[in-house]
């Protein structure tokens, strides 16, 4: 594996902690409002595929998708102030942090509704397939989202018409509480592929290296005309469902047991044993990481509000009580 | 009106060759679609047996022959997820119509039409556009029970982002359904399933009006009778028996119930001084509530009484003919409203 690649995972997973953790700082301070659902402990994959993807290829997620926005281009400075409601957002203040977008990068959101990135990721899928393009489409959700009826809809949509869709399972072994034993009866999400008549696999989501690699050939069946691809991440996130949530629901040890596989600390590991990255690069891409996240701080903090109550709800201002021009 | 259709081939695409004169009114959606994916290859249309059967009431007959089997798709019954696909096809470019067999189906695709195609554009900034189009009849039609005879207009019209059509006319489903694909929002087209086989006049050459421009259907000096759909015809029907006993009623069709033509309905009622607003929809909180009250807000000192509703009775659709037609507002329930409004006198009176 190339050397710059690996610096690239680790400076993008590094960005990715401290930037979740600058944002639990302004939530706790009170700049942050709503709902904010973070990403510790999942970095490696967003990471892991997304940096298998192409430039073209779309992006559909969840509510819990900074760290995919910011893979994918779109400036810590965007991401930041968008949680913070500024006009500087990508949304303009107008999304939050679950509703990021950017058509530029060709990143569809952040969706809240547990399950509407299936049907939306299938809808661009279709598109490209119609088109005869030669992007793909990643769709993100959690273990969660599985049992929703779309996920049901939407993957049998794909694989009936060889739709070019990566469906990347996040699963971090929770939906807020609920362990997924206790709420799925078939806990492996990829074997659920067999149902639509797809390919899937399980991937270990704490290896980023791994989640590349399953990731580029996925891709590759993707793009070739296979049709859709299951990509099980298994994984774990080391904070609360969200800000607002204590997790009590899981003991100590258990987060103590899924910290030791660490991503960040064992790509680390790795990549000193085989001579890959250096101290100093360490520590160089350590200094560059806080200053972006410093900076992008700054940028939410000084970026304007946004005043604008009506604009964009429709394409151009409509008057309700005025049927005819 | 025998020699009016006239077909390619046998597949049941209008010809453009020859306007006709007439037409049924899924004739007209049937043509508006054809032109519309003829013009722009980013028209497609999905729906369940839209394909190779047609159309459940005949408006895709023939598109999938002439376009084939990805502009023309037949889906599963997967009303939340197909209608989500239209969403995200619409994001990238796409224009999506997806037909939904009946309203009483759509109910699985609200989470789509309402937290996805009506949210999008304002919660991305203004960055994002959903120019797709949902058609669905409703209605009650003949004796299909509670779970096949309902109205949802009451759930689309206070949806901000949304626009939503009711064309009642071959000649308004024909332009409104083209201004639909052609607009950047999504929009929801109401149809009426008692009305897809009703013949109208039709001139393709006409200028079309805009989208959600309401029409004076019949002038008169006396009450003003607002209604969309099936109702107009009712209305009208009204009419035609209260103009027996001199009574001059104006009949006004909306077609529109999001947004509503308000500056039509207050120059009527600035006319006759009375209105009557007349749905199929349940009473209670339905999109007859708001134009009552928005007219009432605007037209108050014009008024001689209160702006009155019949409505369909609060309950759903029995299944026994005589109660279901109990269910739903008649010329008979039209004409008896007239009468005890006007015998009502009024302040000034
Ligand atoms: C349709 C719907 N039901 C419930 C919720 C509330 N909710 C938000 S996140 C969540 C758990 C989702 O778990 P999972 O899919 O595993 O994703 P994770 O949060 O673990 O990344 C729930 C129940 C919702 N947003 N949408
Ligand atoms: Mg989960």
């Amino acid at each position: 594996m190339q050397r710059s690649l690996i610096r690239q995972f680790y400076r993008d997973m590094l960005l990715a902690r401290q930037f979740e953790e600058a944002a639990a700082e302004q939530y706790r301070q009170g700049r942050i409002a709503g709902f904010l659902h973070l990403y510790p402990g999942e970095e490696a994959v967003a990471v892991g595929t997304l940096r298998a993807a192409d430039p073209g290829d779309y992006v559909v997620s969840t509510y819990r998708e900074h760290v995919h926005a910011m893979v994918r281009g779109i400036p810590p400075e965007a991401v930041m102030a968008e949680l913070f409601g500024r006009a500087g957002g990508c949304s303009r203040g107008y999304g939050g942090s679950m509703h990021l977008f950017s058509p530029e990068h060709r990143f569809l959101g952040g969706y809240a509704i547990v399950g509407e990135t299936f049907p939306v990721a299938t809808g661009v899928g279709y598109w490209l397939r119609m088109t005869d393009s030669a992007d793909a489409v990643l769709c993100y959700f959690g273990d969660g989202a599985v049992n929703q009826g779309t996920f049901h809809e939407s993957l049998n949509m794909a694989s009936l018409w060889k739709l070019p869709i990566l469906f990347v399972c996040e699963n971090n072994h929770y939906q807020i509480g609920t362990e997924i034993h206790r709420h799925s009866a078939l806990a492996e999400v990829h074997r659920r592929a067999c149902a639509y008549g797809m390919l899937g696999r399980r991937v270990d989501g704490m290896d980023v290296l791994a989640v590349y690699e399953a990731s580029r050939e996925a891709l590759a069946q993707v793009r070739s005309g296979a049709g859709p691809f299951l990509l099980e991440c298994e994984t774990y996130r080391y904070r609360g469902h969200s800000m607002a949530d204590p997790a009590s629901y899981r003991s100590a040890i258990e987060v103590e047991e899924l910290r030791a596989r660490d991503p960040l600390a064992s790509l680390w590991r790795k990549a000193e044993a085989a001579g890959w990255m250096t101290a100093d690069e360490r520590r160089a891409i350590e200094a560059e990481v806080t200053a972006a996240v410093d900076g992008a701080v700054a940028f939410a903090e000084q970026s304007p509000p946004p005043t604008e109550l009506q604009a964009g709800v429709y394409a151009r201002p409509l008057d309700l009580y005025r049927g005819a021009p | 009106m025998s020699q009016r259709r006239r077909r390619s081939g046998n597949l049941g695409v209008i010809a453009p060759a020859e306007p006709a004169p007439e037409l049924r009114l899924w004739e007209a959606l049937n043509l508006a679609l054809d032109r519309e994916m003829a013009q722009d290859d980013a028209v497609f249309v999905l729906g369940e047996d839209v394909g190779l059967y047609g159309g459940s009431y005949r408006v895709t007959q023939g598109l999938w022959a002439r376009y084939g089997e990805w502009r023309v798709r037949d889906t599963p019954i997967s009303e939340g997820s197909f209608t989500g696909l239209g969403v995200g096809a619409a994001l990238v470019g796409g224009r999506p119509v997806v037909e939904i067999m009946t309203v009483n189906f759509a109910l699985l695709a609200l989470d789509a039409i309402i937290n996805m195609a009506a949210k999008l554009r304002y919660m991305s900034g203004n960055r994002l556009a959903v120019p797709l189009v949902v058609r669905m009849p409703g209605g009650v039609a003949h004796q299909l029970g509670a779970q096949h005879s309902q109205r949802l207009e009451h759930c689309f019209v206070n949806v901000p982002g949304l626009r939503v059509l009711a064309p009642g006319t071959p000649q308004d489903a024909y332009w409104q359904l083209r201004q639909a694909i052609r607009d950047e929002d999504p929009i929801v087209v109401l149809e009426h399933e008692l009305l897809y086989f009703e013949s109208g006049p039709f001139d393709e050459q006409a200028a079309p009006p805009p989208m959600h421009a309401a029409v004076v259907r019949r002038p008169g000096r006396d009450f003003t009778l607002i209604a969309w759909h099936r109702m107009v015809q009712v209305c009208l029907e009204a009419a035609d028996r209260l103009a027996a006993d001199g009574i001059e009623a104006e009949v006004v069709d909306l077609r529109s119930l999001r947004p509503i033509d308000l500056p039509l309905l207050r120059e009527s009622v600035g006319r006759t001084h009375r209105a009557l607003v007349v749905e199929e929809d349940c009473l209670f909180g339905g999109a007859g509530a708001e134009i009552a009250a928005a007219l009432t807000e605007a037209a108050f000192f014009d008024l001689e009484g209160p702006i009155r509703r019949v409505a369909g009775a609060d309950v759903p659709t029995p299944y026994n003919g005589e109660l279901e037609a109990a269910s739903i507002p008649d010329a008979a329930a039209v004409v008896a409203a007239v009468r005890a409004a006007l015998e009502q006198a009024g302040p000034g009176a």
